[in-house]
């Protein structure tokens, strides 16, 4: 238990603002995830062929290909991109992308596959009667969305979406490969320097445990607010 | 490009070896846990059910480390019989794959067994055959049968998983990937290429379960 006093002795301050980054990060990633999403989402559904495939393009491969992958190559690759444009404008130093910035954005085009066909399947399973009738009200395109599909979509997402933020959660103890401080990363800085790596594995575990167990709660909240009255 | 494919081709042997043998014992150890988990007893049932929420609710990676660098830490493990296993990153890979994929594949088979009609079951008892040969020749074919489609994610998520192995220094096709990277310095190439592999491997694994779900998939 000394071990994780707060203080100069312990690791447990650093295990807390560890958390916060862990929470910082998930809450990042969900957010462009669901921009992503809200992008993706109409390409998927789109009657237009080509902008279908690149909506089918995105989902398959993002959701075939390794998290580890995408995060290695936005890593290795975003800085090496980002100098080569920097290049261009004459600058040939050393640019380094902050590491919370490339993590945030990997395990949010991650989330942004799995929210995309969530939203996908939300929308799908809205009665084809409400579409028919605001055309024939005469309301407009995007009225119609704004105003009645996305509450709809949104209600009907919740459960599902609920299971991917479980999934980018977890997904963002895969950013400490790329140095970012966060619960595993500390764990294992920890780890190494008190050479107790069962005791502070167990730690990480049972905080990851406690977000999940809350983040459940807080959601099955959320689900009985937004579905009174059906 | 192509002269690194071969090495790239050799991490996924690894991989796939990695993925069949941790979806057989994740295959056993989900079964159990099934079992368990429908057993009307409330300690086994709540013993399942913890076993289950602790793989499906923390990362991986932790459980990875946890195996790799934690087990490692115990005296009594270090001086038995099975410090021959845990030694190696390629079991402890193993063990972490087969556990968490077990945990996922009971969800799996639990919910299928919940969703079997009951009339089955009473057709069977009151044809008076016995409990054992219900579970074996009824409930058990037709559980399996309506969890392919969902076994088939639960098998495209642990070939993701996988590429974890690359983190405890296991060249699979992520650690010969990374390799590359450090050696050549071209991330696109290296990552690009693995992730086309990886991308292959998705399809062939889809396109088995669809052809087995049309060969042996239930209708009810």
């Amino acid at each position: 238990m000394e071990l994780l006093s707060f203080g100069d002795t312990g690791w447990g301050d650093e295990l807390f603002f560890a958390t916060l980054m862990t929470i910082a990060v998930s809450i990042a990633a969900m957010v462009i995830g669901f921009v992503f999403a809200l992008i993706f989402t109409p390409l998927k559904l789109s009657k237009n062929k080509s902008l279908n495939i690149i909506g089918n393009c995105y989902t398959t491969i993002i959701r075939g290909v390794p998290e580890l992958l995408v995060i290695y190559l936005l890593f290795f690759g975003g800085t090496g991109a980002a100098m080569f444009v920097a290049s261009i404008f004459g600058y040939d130093g050393y640019i380094e992308i902050n590491a919370f910035i490339t993590g945030a954005l990997a395990i949010g085009i991650i989330s942004g596959a799995y929210s995309t066909e969530v939203f996908r399947g939300a929308i799908l399973s809205i009665d084809k009667g409400q579409f028919e009738a605001s055309k024939v009200l005469g309301i407009k395109k995007y009225i119609q969305f704004y105003k009645i599909i996305l509450p709809q979509m949104l209600r009907l997402s919740i459960p599902n979406l609920s299971n991917v933020w479980q999934i980018t959660l977890k997904d963002t103890s895969l950013i400490s490969v790329t140095g970012l401080v966060e619960i595993m990363r500390q764990s294992y800085i920890a780890a190494g320097s008190t050479r107790d790596p069962l005791f502070f594995y167990s730690v990480a575990a049972v905080l990851y445990l406690m977000l999940t167990f809350l983040s459940m709660k807080l959601i099955n909240k959320l689900e009985i607010k937004y579905s009174k009255g059906y | 490009m192509i002269s690194i494919f071969p090495s790239l081709l050799n991490g996924a042997v690894i991989t796939l070896q990695l993925l069949v043998t941790s979806m057989f014992f994740g295959l056993i150890i989900g079964l159990i846990f099934a079992i368990l988990r429908i057993n009307k007893n409330p300690i086994i049932n709540k013993f399942a059910y913890g076993y289950s929420y602790f793989f499906r609710g923390t990362p991986l990676l932790v459980q990875l480390y946890l195996i790799y660098y934690g087990l490692a830490n115990i005296e009594f493990l270090r001086n038995s019989f099975f410090w021959v296993i845990i030694k190696e990153p390629y079991w402890c890979a193993i063990i972490a794959f087969s556990l968490n994929t077990g945990a996922y594949t009971s969800e799996i088979l639990r919910s299928a067994f919940q969703t079997i009609k009951k009339g089955y079951i009473e057709a069977a008892q009151s044809l008076g055959v016995t409990k054992k040969i219900t579970f074996y020749r009824i409930q058990l074919p037709i559980a399996i049968k309506q969890s392919l489609p969902a076994y088939g994610n639960e098998i495209i998520l642990m070939l993701k998983g996988t590429s974890l192995a690359s983190v405890i220094t296991i060249m699979d096709l992520m650690g010969e990937a990374r390799k590359v990277n450090v050696l050549t310095f071209k991330p696109f190439e290296a990552f690009i290429t693995a992730g086309i592999i990886y991308l292959f491997i998705t399809f062939i694994i889809h396109n088995i379960i669809k052809y087995l779900e049309k060969k042996y998939g239930f209708q009810t």
